[in-house]
């Protein structure tokens, strides 16, 4: 098969993103003497990547309606410090009265769910009070948020207070350290490849009962082949060190139901609408305000998430934890090529978005690089990827 | 030694990306005339407009441009060497800075200085004033833009154009925005800058104008130059025959109908804007609407007609007094979404602001308002949604590929299309239509008027607003005519003359300054 001039542009637009980060691989691969490669590196650099991960997810909806959220470290950080005060401070005696019979583990994990729990709704509460002020008081989110960021580094200090939250429950920590067992990785493995295949056939199914023009089935087989063996791959990478990692599959989890609501659900549509066009969106019968306020619920919510992990990840509330996260989070939609005016923009890029700015971090990282130099990658790397964004689209129109 | 000739084109074809927008242009513009240029949309005006004025440079377009017998190549900062060379464009949409006054805008990019290099105020006013006199143009010269009416900011950015002394102006509808009374005035001045020497290029869709102002007609269709008519030679049939490219013997239908009960009312109705300290803009409106009526609403721009459909739709304003009844059962319309339960549609007026989502396909455009049908509670129904949204791009014919297509990449007759296929889909029983022929070309109208037909003969209530007068009354069943957000009276179609809606229209208020 062979591609014309058009179709290699078209192609080279779709995955730059794509390319510019196998390039980075490829770099840090030789920069590395192939350190970078190994299972023991991918499988941290991937764990990396997830609290930025969770933050973008919820971050492409809030910029796809042309919003911003400057407050998600801040809130990262809160939830994160909330959750180690529960662990530390309030449950292990609270649980010791109420349940004197059970055994340390079984206190833990208790106290590690009614956390978890704790985290989440902690999350939503925060979202959801920014998401009635931006959409029903109409006061703009970048104010919103930018005040949002300096009341919960306050919140920060002050549930921490201005000290190291420890100890965290073994079963906690798990959740951002831990591994799936190797053999149930690989059933999983199997389990989303046979679904792939089931959910290529199926589309072609149900498009075949409408009477809508298929795809030829070898290119339809081909692109379902191409997505199982990308999962095959990184599992059994993954396995040939400890296993696929918890918050990995969490992010897969949160990944895919992102992309479920954008794809696939009115909401999702709503959101894209409202971002392209407002007042046609309106006039199109479209409660503006109701969905404005639920993308930032949800964004609160991942945010939460993303203090349950980084609380798991460093095993401690700290003072400084989820500072500048929200930088990391927009610069991945954005190298994702999620557009900043709103209406556009996809949660595989964002993902891409966030492999990317883990990859620096790390891969300099494993070259000693200092950290001075690392910020500064990391700020280029964000206004060279815009560059190339805007030059395709002008280039393209 | 002056050419007969100021402006030449030989040759000229401009390409984009999967379409040839102008194919082997060649026509002459004689110095001082004011050449008319008309053609449906996508006939390439826009792109002939964009070559003249260096939107697009020399190296971006085949063939040759000549100005003053030279060939002009533009290439890097082509727009100001365009302006300097004496080509200006007024543009359709205005290109003003609303915060900045009508001097400062006059004057933006090229203000007087000072020796010592900051802005000289004083001058930059005076020859503002200079300049407004010259051609008698009537505006303040220290008032913001944004405080002005639509058809003196129209005159501002004329006088921009003129402030750099242009010798070509080219005029891109420039009444497409203007009430009756400000387009006259505009004529006048268009007249009088011929006087002074000045060559027009003037882009219109409203052929009526042409008959008051041109010296030449040129006709382009399809990226084509079709032929040069001069004014001995122009006359409204043989236009739109070039125009379309085959003979038009009919402009409005004919409509085979049933009129039947009342399917909506509305008495003594007063609105206000609350975003505006509670104005009225709304008093004492009542009217009934049939089962397969068309209900037009005339009026100038401002009378207040966009205001009351938009109440109407709950879209808009509040409603302080008056009732409103849909099927005869008493109705609150509190918002967008109570109207369109209650069957009722509306195509907005701005489509491209209003009505669609640009950068969105067809598909999603068209389903927006209809997601209930494709989306229970939350997994939407894409190829039902698909299939759906197919019906009625085929029965509407609009020109596209695919559904997947932006809409922002097609004509403005199909985007209209697109717009109205959305509303449709809720098979409303009441649907307005704010202006729907705004800004599309002739070809196109006709086919929105024969589907306004069809729906009025499937029973479908229509109410629709117009700015063209002969289309309110080549399409209305009865006609209301609002002056300054009152009725001046509803008439039966059989006694509507263009001289008496236009007397209703203006209603009995001497200055229509402002």
């Amino acid at each position: 098969m062979t591609l014309d001039k058009a179709q290699t542009k078209a192609f080279l637009k779709r995955y730059t993103m794509v390319i510019a980060l196998l390039f980075i691989w490829v770099l840090f691969g030789i920069l590395t003497d192939w350190v970078f490669f190994k299972a023991r590196n991918l499988s941290n650099l991937f764990r990396q990547m997830t609290i930025t991960g969770f933050l973008a997810s919820g971050m492409l909806l809030v910029i796809v309606t042309g919003g911003i959220d400057l407050s998600v470290g801040s809130v990262t950080g809160f939830v994160s410090a909330v959750a180690a005060f529960f662990q530390a401070r309030v449950f292990p005696d609270l649980l010791l009265n109420m349940m004197p019979n059970a055994s340390i583990a079984a206190r833990g994990i208790t106290s590690t769910i009614v956390t978890v729990l704790i985290a989440l709704v902690v999350g939503l509460m925060i979202g959801s009070l920014q998401g009635l002020v931006i959409s029903y008081l109409s006061v703009p989110a970048f104010i919103v948020t930018l005040g949002c960021m300096l009341i919960f580094r306050g919140g920060v200090l002050g549930v921490t207070g201005g000290k190291t939250i420890v100890p965290i429950e073994d079963s906690f920590r798990l959740i951002a350290q831990g591994y799936v067992p190797k053999p149930v990785g690989l059933i999983l493995a199997l389990i989303v490849v046979v679904l792939i295949f089931l959910g290529s056939l199926d589309s072609r199914r149900r498009k075949r009962a409408y009477g809508f023009e298929l795809k030829p089935l070898a290119q339809d087989l081909l692109m379902a082949g191409l997505w199982s063996a990308l999962v095959l791959v990184y599992v059994l990478i993954m396995n040939s060190y400890r296993g696929i990692q918890n918050p990995v599959l969490l992010l897969a989890v949160v990944a895919m139901i992102v992309h479920y609501i954008t794809q696939n659900t009115r909401f999702g549509r709503y959101v894209y609408a409202l971002g392209g066009n407002k007042e046609a969106t309106r006039l199109s019968g479209v409660n503006i305000k109701k969905n404005l306020f639920k993308v930032h619920a949800l964004m609160g919510t991942l945010g939460g998430v993303a203090g349950i992990v980084l609380t798991g990840y460093v095993a401690a509330g700290t003072t400084g934890g989820g500072t500048n996260y929200e930088l990391d989070a927009i610069a991945s939609c954005v190298i994702g090529g999620v557009s900043l005016s709103g209406g556009s923009g996809t949660i595989m890029g964002t993902m891409i978005g966030a492999l990317v700015m883990a990859s620096l971090v790390n891969g300099m990282s494993v070259m000693n690089m200092p950290i001075f130099w690392q910020y500064i990658i990391k700020g280029l790397v964000l206004i060279v990827a815009v560059y190339f964004d805007i030059a395709s689209k002008k280039k393209s129109s | 030694m002056e050419s007969e000739y100021i402006l030449e084109m030989a040759g000229v074809t401009k390409k984009f990306p999967g379409v040839t927008a102008l194919k082997d242009v060649s026509f002459k513009v004689k110095r001082g005339e004011i050449h008319g240029i008309c053609g449906e949309n996508g006939a390439g005006k826009s792109t002939l407009m964009k070559i003249l004025s260096g939107v697009y440079p020399h190296d971006t377009y085949e063939g040759q441009v000549f100005y003053n017998g030279e060939e002009v190549n533009f290439t890097a900062g082509a727009i100001r060497q365009a302006i300097e060379k004496g080509i200006a464009i007024v543009y359709q949409e205005l290109a003003l800075v609303p915060q900045l006054t009508v001097g400062e805008n006059i004057f933006l990019g090229h203000e007087p200085r000072k020796k010592n290099g900051s802005i000289d105020w004083n001058q930059l006013y005076s020859n503002t004033k200079d300049i407004l006199e010259k051609y008698k143009l009537d505006i303040p010269y220290a008032e913001k833009v944004e405080d002005l009416p639509v058809g003196k900011q129209q005159m501002v950015e004329i006088a921009k154009a003129l402030s750099e002394d242009a010798k070509v102006l080219i005029l891109d509808e420039p009444t497409s925005a203007l009430t009756i009374n400000e387009a006259e005035v505009l004529m006048d001045i268009i007249r009088l800058l011929k006087e002074q020497g000045v060559t027009m290029l003037y882009i219109s869709h409203k052929l009526e104008e042409f008959f008051e102002i041109s010296d030449t007609v040129t006709v382009f269709r399809d990226g084509q130059f079709i032929e040069s008519l001069d004014k001995e030679r122009l006359s409204l049939e043989r236009m739109i025959a070039l125009m379309v490219g085959r003979d038009m013997t009919e402009r409005f239908p004919e409509r085979k109908h049933q009129i039947g009960e009342t399917v909506f009312s509305v008495s003594d109705l007063h609105v206000i804007d609350p975003d505006k300290h509670g104005k009225k803009v709304i008093s004492g409106i009542s009217f009934d609407l049939h089962k397969g009526e068309v209900f037009g609403i005339a009026g100038l721009m401002g009378a207040g007609r966009t205001e009351l459909v938009t109440a109407l739709f709950g879209a808009y304003g509040q409603v302080v007094q008056g009732e409103i009844q849909v099927n005869e059962k008493a109705v609150v319309i509190k918002d967008i979404k109570t109207a369109m339960d209650l069957g009722i549609s509306l195509v907005p007026e701005d489509r491209k602001n209003m009505g669609l989502i640009l950068d969105q396909s067809i598909l999603k455009n068209i389903s927006l308002p209809n997601m209930d049908r494709f989306a229970g509670f939350g997994r939407i129904n894409k190829l039902g949604e698909l299939e759906e949204s197919q019906k009625y791009s085929k029965s509407l014919s609009i020109k596209t590929p695919s559904m997947h297509v932006a809409v922002e990449s097609l004509s403005g007759g199909n985007q209209q299309k697109v717009v109205i296929s959305k509303w449709l889909m809720s098979s409303p029983q009441i649907l307005i239509l704010d202006d729907p022929t705004r800004g599309i070309d002739v070809g196109a109208k006709y086919e929105i008027y024969k589907l306004i037909n069809d729906l009025a003969e499937q029973g479908v209530a229509i109410i629709m607003i117009s700015s063209e007068m002969e289309e309110v009354i080549g399409m209305s069943d009865r006609i209301m005519v609002m002056f300054e957000g009152q009725s001046s009276g509803i008439i039966d179609v059989a006694d509507a003359t263009q001289e008496k809606i236009m007397s209703m229209a203006t209603g009995n208020v001497a200055d229509q300054e402002d």
